[in-house]
């Protein structure tokens, strides 16, 4: 049994009050209550604050490249789909720079959680705007305020039938947990949206902001049923929905290979006299 | 006996089917088949060409001169005609057509008429022209009949019967009206292997046991991932086509890192792509192997044709310092070897391995007696299982005397393996400071560099052994150079020196190259792009200057016959 002193990593270096050192500290917790040992786990992450948190816990890590978290998560879970894997990445990784990549990973339907810390701004290059910063917000960068429209990642997520959608707070870190371990939990390709306030760069969505919009989506809402999983994706301003606004029970992409249906492609061995039998069909 | 037929037509007429047929029965006969194709990018229309030197001696390049020209359309014709050889022959059909053509070197054989009167369906014209070719050449249609039973094994017995038929009609009229063909082609000897360039490189691929392949399609690289789909089930290589270049890098990268064998191909364009993972992969030391297909660029350049214009994109792309192996391949039976050799190496060392090819070495076919499966290099060097697990303490980029560290499969022990593309200490995390960084950087280059060079071997060299002149070339020159150099060595005391490995450099040890080209009066460097960069690499890394070039860079191979014009001009003088 995994205890939280098993997930003590290195000291985080984001700045004091920072929304991450709730999520850390919310997802080891979500890790040991599931019984999940370090050695069990896998997390590809990116660039940016969000990317350094494999080094803050104790696991298996792989943190490469901006943007690129997806793929490399793709490739580790087509290789040995035993291994639970977290992609965990920020709204400029994810939703700007690896977009393409987030689209794809939904209608595959790869079976891999992706956590994204989602604080409206880009943090780690000092302040410019994000896919997901507001409509209108002035930056240093953004001089006329954002132009282009708001990035709803929980509306795409429903758009392309993504297999779980969901959204949290890391501010409220019960609900954060509960959605932490169902994403976990869940057999599909997981898109966690993670509110999280950014103390030194976004002035407009502070912790205050989103405490103040944000709602538990009640029990007796059904989220299989996508045309209301869209309409309650679209809720934005004065009330924003938290909790799972989307699910349903596509199969994963692991399971629709045949070739790996038996053993995962690491444990296969190589038959050498494959070469040869290939060769004779060249004569 | 050296025979070359042409077939010709607009792309979707299916040159590729009579052309893969003929080269087939040829190399079932027991001769040396070279192919090569020229197709323009495009599904239908336009013209494209299916080239086949056939002969009782090894061939290894295309020739100017055909004997043999399959038109299949009138631009065919008028674009081929002065190929032809004295006796040579140019076999049509005048209802497709639409025109007649009386000159004695012409032969209209009604190939749509024939394949509905013998077949029942127009669709079997491309058998008729097949066995019209063989009548041509005064062969039987044994061989033709068992390709005929493989190809259309699923279609069943009547759909064979009438192709059969169809190959019999052609070949039948051939024997008749063509009064003019003189050629005599009998079965020499046992069938020969033939195989093309990219289909060498994915056997040889699942031969080293790569377990996962991810690419985007692009000519001329995508033929891997075709016939590894083809054998999914058989080598059970586990192909993705990734959502665009960056992905499949990226894709092979957490393969390899979850601990199986990992590859991608690509051409120019989207290798531009996958330049960041390249780098990713040298920083996290994730073994990877990159089949690099070239063709004439800038930009979208000549989507089908060749060139050897990426070299020193290969050998410098990617930002930072570190080690990379580059093989250069000249024929498919160096391809099928050095992509082995890539995987054992690139996984050895914990490093990007590229096969550099290009257009013309992927699409052509050679044919070879056997490969020597005694030479296949297969060792595991990650760390598994229950060795993993007994280990008492695991680093993933552990200092070690070599530079090389463990190389841990996530999961199957208690050890946590972490990497990072940020500059790292030992257990992988991510380091400011500068000792630990020198530190890095001599475990992952200086001291890998010079252990992966005592892995390179030489250049080859083929002709005379104390050459006055010394061509040189590297890729899928090979065939053409060495074929000019039989032709003018009885004049001359020639060689010709091959690079296959360029990346590290080779040393001299094992055979001292420089010492031919000092030795040599005059040194010429052939190469398939405008600037010699091959030429350039070779002066960077040995000093040597070339006296003399020889560079093409019109998207096509270089010929025979021109190529042996163009050295005789640089050599007249000796």
């Amino acid at each position: 049994m995994p205890k939280l002193e098993d997930y003590r990593g290195q000291i985080p270096a984001w700045c004091p009050g920072c929304g991450n050192f709730g999520i850390l500290k919310t997802f080891k917790e979500a890790l040991v209550e599931l019984e999940i040992e370090p050695y069990q786990i896998i997390i590809v992450s990116g660039i940016g604050q969000a990317g350094k948190l494999p080094h803050y816990l104790k696991c298996n890590t792989f943190n490469g490249l901006h943007g690129r978290t997806l793929p490399v998560a793709t490739g580790i879970r087509l290789t040995n789909h035993e291994m639970l894997v977290i992609a965990v990445a920020g709204d400029g990784d994810c939703y700007g720079e690896g977009g393409n990549h987030l689209l794809h990973a939904m209608r595959r339907n790869i079976n891999v959680k992706l956590f994204v810390h989602d604080n409206q701004i880009y943090g780690l290059t000092k302040g410019q705007a994000s896919p997901t910063s507001m409509e209108g917000m002035v930056t240093k960068n953004q001089p006329f305020g954002v132009l282009s429209e708001q990035l709803n990642p929980v509306a795409l997520g429903v758009a392309l039938d993504c297999s779980f959608v969901a959204r949290s707070f890391s501010g409220d870190g019960e609900h954060l947990k509960e959605m932490m371990k169902q994403a976990i939990k869940h057999k599909g390709f997981a898109l966690l949206d993670i509110f999280q306030p950014c103390v030194v760069f976004n002035k407009v969505n502070t912790h205050e902001w989103y405490k103040q919009r944000v709602y538990h989506i009640e029990p007796e809402y059904n989220p299989e049923d996508r045309i209301e999983a869209f309409k309650r994706a679209l809720e934005w301003g004065d009330r924003i929905p938290i909790g799972v606004i989307y699910r349903n029970n596509r199969p994963i992409m692991e399971e629709r290979i045949p070739i790996i249906k038996d053993s995962p492609l690491l444990r296969q061995p190589l038959d050498a006299s494959k070469t040869e039998t290939a060769l004779r069909e060249f004569y | 006996m050296d025979y070359s037929i042409k077939i010709g037509g607009e792309a979707g007429q299916g040159i590729q089917t009579i052309g893969d047929t003929l080269s087939k029965v040829f190399s079932r006969a027991g001769y040396h088949v070279f192919t090569h194709q020229d197709y323009e990018s495009r599904i239908r229309g336009g013209h494209n060409f299916y080239q086949i030197r056939f002969s009782d001696k090894p061939v290894s390049s295309s020739r100017e001169k055909i004997d043999i020209l399959v038109a299949l359309d009138k631009a065919s014709i008028h674009l081929h005609e002065r190929e032809i050889t004295d006796g040579g022959q140019i076999v049509y059909d005048s209802t497709t057509l639409r025109q007649k053509y009386e000159r004695s070197e012409f032969l209209d054989v009604p190939f749509m008429d024939l394949a509905k009167e013998s077949g029942g369906s127009k669709i079997m014209a491309n058998t008729v022209a097949v066995g019209s070719v063989l009548g041509m050449l005064g062969m039987n249609l044994e061989i033709l009949s068992n390709i005929l039973k493989d190809t259309f094994k699923k279609k069943g017995e009547e759909v064979i019967r009438a192709n059969e038929n169809a190959a019999q009609a052609g070949h039948d009229y051939a024997i008749k009206q063509c009064l003019k063909c003189s050629f005599s082609v009998a079965p020499k000897g046992p069938p020969r292997m033939l195989i093309s360039g990219v289909e060498a490189i994915a056997v040889g691929a699942y031969s080293a046991g790569c377990k996962f392949y991810s690419a985007y399609p692009m000519t001329p690289s995508t033929g891997i991932m075709i016939y590894l789909n083809s054998k999914i089930r058989e080598f059970g290589v586990l192909v993705e086509q990734a959502e665009d270049e960056i992905a499949a890098i990226n894709m092979a990268l957490g393969a390899s890192f979850a601990g199986v064998r990992a590859m991608t191909g690509t051409s120019g364009g989207g290798f531009a792509l996958m330049v960041e993972g390249l780098s990713l992969a040298a920083m996290t030391e994730t073994p990877i192997v990159i089949a690099l297909g070239q063709r004439p660029g800038p930009a979208t350049g000549f989507p089908t044709r060749t060139e050897q214009g990426e070299l020193l994109f290969a050998l410098h792309a990617a930002h930072g310092e570190f080690p990379r192996i580059v093989f250069t391949p000249g024929t498919p039976e160096q391809a099928f070897f050095l992509t082995n050799k890539a995987f054992d190496l690139a996984e050895k060392y914990q490093v990007p391995a590229f096969i550099l090819f290009d257009q013309y070495l992927a699409d052509s076919e050679w044919t070879f007696e056997e490969f020597n499966l005694e030479k296949i290099r297969y060792q595991d060097y990650r760390l598994r299982g229950e060795a993993f697990r007994s280990l008492q303490e695991y680093k993933r980029h552990a200092f070690t005397e070599n530079g090389i560290s463990p190389l841990g499969v996530p999961g199957d022990a208690k050890h946590l393996v972490v990497t990072d593309s940020d500059e790292h200490d030992e257990e992988g995390h991510i380091v400011e400071d500068a000792e630990t960084r020198v530190r890095m950087v001599e475990k992952r280059l200086l001291k890998k560099l010079p252990l992966i060079r005592e892995e390179i071997e030489p250049p080859f060299l083929y002709g005379n052994s104390d050459p006055e002149i010394v061509i040189t070339g590297f890729g899928s020159t090979f065939g053409v150079l060495k074929e000019a150099v039989d032709h003018l060595s009885g004049k001359r005391e020639i060689a010709f020196l091959h690079f296959t490995e360029i990346s590290p450099f080779p040393l001299t040890e094992k055979f001292d190259y420089i010492k031919i080209l000092k030795g040599a009066k005059i040194t010429i460097c052939v190469e398939n792009n405008a600037t010699g960069q091959f030429a350039r690499m070779v002066r960077s890394e040995t000093g040597h200057l070339f006296d003399e070039h020889i560079r093409k860079n019109d998207g096509r191979p270089f010929l025979l016959e021109e190529l042996i014009g163009e050295l005789d001009a640089k050599v007249g003088r000796l």
